[in-house]
């Protein structure tokens, strides 16, 4: 068992033919995905490294059965891509876009509301469901399939906990990068509501940052009835209020959003918070010794 | 991005939102010319810096007559103006703005921000004004009135109101806040902002609303279809070091400390921060070069890094996952030999190709100190730094 994607998902990829698009869509395939297709509108009818490439996502789905979908669209349009996936009806859309205007975003967000799909970043690496499946650029390598899930606003700190919890034996079931940007489409409470109901995670690695309180919805979600333990790193303890850190959404605004609040509620959720990310993995030991 | 005080409320007019009348000035001839043209009477002279708390820090004064105006203007230019935002350092000051001075009845706050719980834009008032809004939510959060604004049919009439009323407005001036406060939505979604905030806003004994103050803050994601707003980017308000690190499309802030660190990925580039003080240093720089940095990428950010004087060792903090480890030390090698740094490194690469590009970096005959984990990068920069 895994969430959102796994061994039978059957994934397009939206901007296959970028360059971006086509060395990660390669990738996924590497990993074991069913990768079945690819959009880039104007190039509907060709053939792009062995996959039949549709000019639009509602031909790819009616042609190939794809349920998911993997989005290299740039970030100008990257907006619209989300929203025809959403109206193809896809189960799963990840969106790798690195720099969406929120406005866009804004505007996808509210097109979505009450659409089945759930949409994974945008700003994210992506999901990997170890050994079976991977929607978007974590190194497949450093995977071994286990027992923990993985929920993350960053990229690297998210491999930074793969690599430990794979090193230290533990493994993983399903890794979700949420992305670091204002305006999210799955959050921390969603992929915490999807672990719970696998039976194959045992436990969770939930990695924040500063900015917003998505940590702090989270600690009140998992006060109210998260069974599993949970191991928390909070990104970003040290930095300098009123900068943007790298991530759109990484600011301290208004005294609001620093880690040192995410911290003490993630503590009071029962949530075991580490201060160095070199400890994820062994606190991830001990709450599993339990 | 950020834009100063005269130029948001520039933006703001034209889009309906009335402004007390004034202009920038750049000298205090200048500033007396605009003090004049106003009428000679009582104008307000506003120091025009990026930071906020200006008016504690004697950035803001309030003044008779042109001459005035110009001894005002003449004592803000050129000096540092230090504010509870700018830090210790304080900001110069190379404009001011000069206003006509207004008979207020009351100061009043709006602001508009984006709800990231909602997904949709969120319009505050309250009923008090020129006081830092985040103290009035600490204290008197039930003096803070919300609407959230559905992106699809923007700021209802009613909505706005809502929000007048319910900071206290006589029923007459009700139907100008309104509008104004449309306005001030309408702006927000035109410009791409991410921060568009009034205070105070102000009621006067003439009848009318205004915007006293402005701050508008963009989205640097969506500027690239608002060249008009790029434009009004003032870079003597930035680091100059970070400005060359935009120009290479680097994530570089400065920071106190003299550990300077080159990461890739933001969020691991804030924990690499993070663990170098919890080992009892402090970082000089958050430094983010991306997933996908080439060698050439990875010596402008060594560049950027060694130009901070202050930096006594460095911390190289690669997890390569589309950033091979190869690619990483090919462009450190180079780095350091061009720019021949004489300061201790520590490389902690993990990832793709992690065994090729360890042997480059033994291979290349220069002295690196090496780690397997973070914790242990972290323990040997701060040593090597010698903070402890």
């Amino acid at each position: 068992m895994a969430v959102l994607i796994d061994k039978h998902t059957k994934l397009i990829v939206q901007g296959l033919t970028g360059r971006e698009g086509t060395f990660h869509a390669k990738q996924c395939a590497a990993y074991g995905t069913n990768v079945v297709g690819g959009v880039t509108p104007g190039k509907g009818g060709t053939v792009h490294e062995g996959w039949p490439i549709f000019n639009t996502v509602a031909e790819a789905v009616e042609q190939t059965g794809a349920n998911a979908t993997l989005i290299f669209v740039p970030p100008a349009a990257a907006a619209e891509a989300v929203m025809e996936a959403a109206d193809a009806g896809l189960g799963v859309a990840v969106c790798i876009t690195e720099g969406i205007p929120t406005l866009d975003m804004m505007r996808a967000y509210t097109f979505m509301r009450g659409k089945k799909t759930r949409l994974v970043g945008p700003n994210c690496p992506g999901v990997i469901t170890a050994g079976q499946a991977k929607a978007g650029i974590i190194p497949g390598h450093i995977c071994s399939p286990g027992r923990v899930g993985i929920v993350s606003k960053s990229g690297t700190l998210t491999y930074e906990a793969i690599h430990q919890l794979t090193g230290l034996g533990l493994g993983q079931t399903t890794c979700i990068g949420i992305g670091g940007d204002p305006l999210i489409g799955t959050t921390f409470i969603d992929a915490l509501t999807l672990f719970a109901a696998d039976p194959a995670t045992e436990a969770v690695v939930m990695i924040g940052e500063i900015g917003g309180s998505a940590e702090e919805e989270a600690a009140e979600f998992i006060t109210r009835g998260f069974k599993k333990p949970v191991v928390g790193f909070i990104a970003g303890q040290t930095a300098p209020p009123g900068r943007r850190m790298g991530h759109a959404g990484a600011i301290i605004a208004g005294g609001k959003g620093t880690a040192a609040e995410k911290m003490k509620a993630l503590s009071s959720a029962g949530v075991a918070v580490v201060k160095s990310p070199a400890d994820m993995g062994r606190a991830m030991v001990e709450a599993l010794g339990h | 991005m950020k834009i100063h005080e005269h130029q948001a409320k520039a933006i703001l007019a034209r889009h309906g939102v009335a402004v007390p009348r004034g202009e920038v000035a750049f000298t205090a001839q200048e500033a007396a010319e605009v003090a004049r043209k106003l009428g000679g009477g009582t104008v307000v002279v506003k120091a025009q810096i990026h930071a906020g708390g200006r008016g504690k820090g004697g950035g803001i004064k309030v003044v008779k007559g042109a001459d005035e105006a110009e001894r005002a203007a003449s004592a803000m230019l050129g000096t540092k103006l230090v504010t509870y935002q700018t830090g210790p350092a304080g900001q110069v000051v190379s404009r001011v703005l000069v206003e006509e001075g207004l008979k207020m009845t009351k100061e009043l706050y709006l602001g508009v921000v984006i709800d990231r719980s909602r997904g949709c834009a969120v319009m505050m008032a309250s009923s008090e004004g020129g006081v830092e809004i985040e103290k009035v939510a600490a204290e008197t959060p039930h003096l803070i009135k919300k609407v959230h604004i559905d992106p699809a049919t923007g700021l209802h009439a009613f909505q706005a109101r809502e929000l007048a009323f319910g900071i206290g407005l006589e029923p007459a001036l009700v139907s100008k806040a309104a509008k104004l406060m449309m306005a001030i939505y309408n702006a927000f979604v035109a410009t791409d902002a991410s921060l568009v905030e009034i205070n105070p806003l102000v009621t006067t004994e003439s009848g009318d609303v205004l915007a006293l103050d402005a701050k508008m803050n963009f989205d640097d994601n969506a500027l690239f279809r608002h060249p008009e707003i790029r434009e009004l980017r003032d870079l003597s308000e930035e680091d100059p070091l970070e400005i060359e690190a935009s120009k290479y499309s680097l994530n570089y802030i400065r920071l106190d400390g003299n550990i300077g660190c080159m990461v890739n990925g933001a969020g691991l580039a804030m924990s690499t921060m993070d663990i170098i003080k919890l080992a009892g240093g402090e970082p000089a720089n958050f430094l983010d070069v991306g997933g996908g940095a080439s060698a050439e990428q990875i010596r402008n950010a060594f560049k950027i890094l060694m130009s901070d004087a202050n930096v006594k060792a460095v911390l190289i903090n690669i997890f390569g996952g589309i950033l091979r480890c190869d690619i990483l030390a090919e462009g450190v090698i180079d780095a350091v030999k061009e720019l021949h740094v004489n300061v201790p490194i520590v490389v902690r690469m993990e990832g793709t190709n992690v065994e090729k590009g360890k042997q480059m970096l033994i291979d290349s005959g220069l002295k690196f100190a090496t780690a397997d984990t973070m914790g242990e990068a972290a323990e040997k920069v701060v040593a090597l730094a010698g903070t402890r």
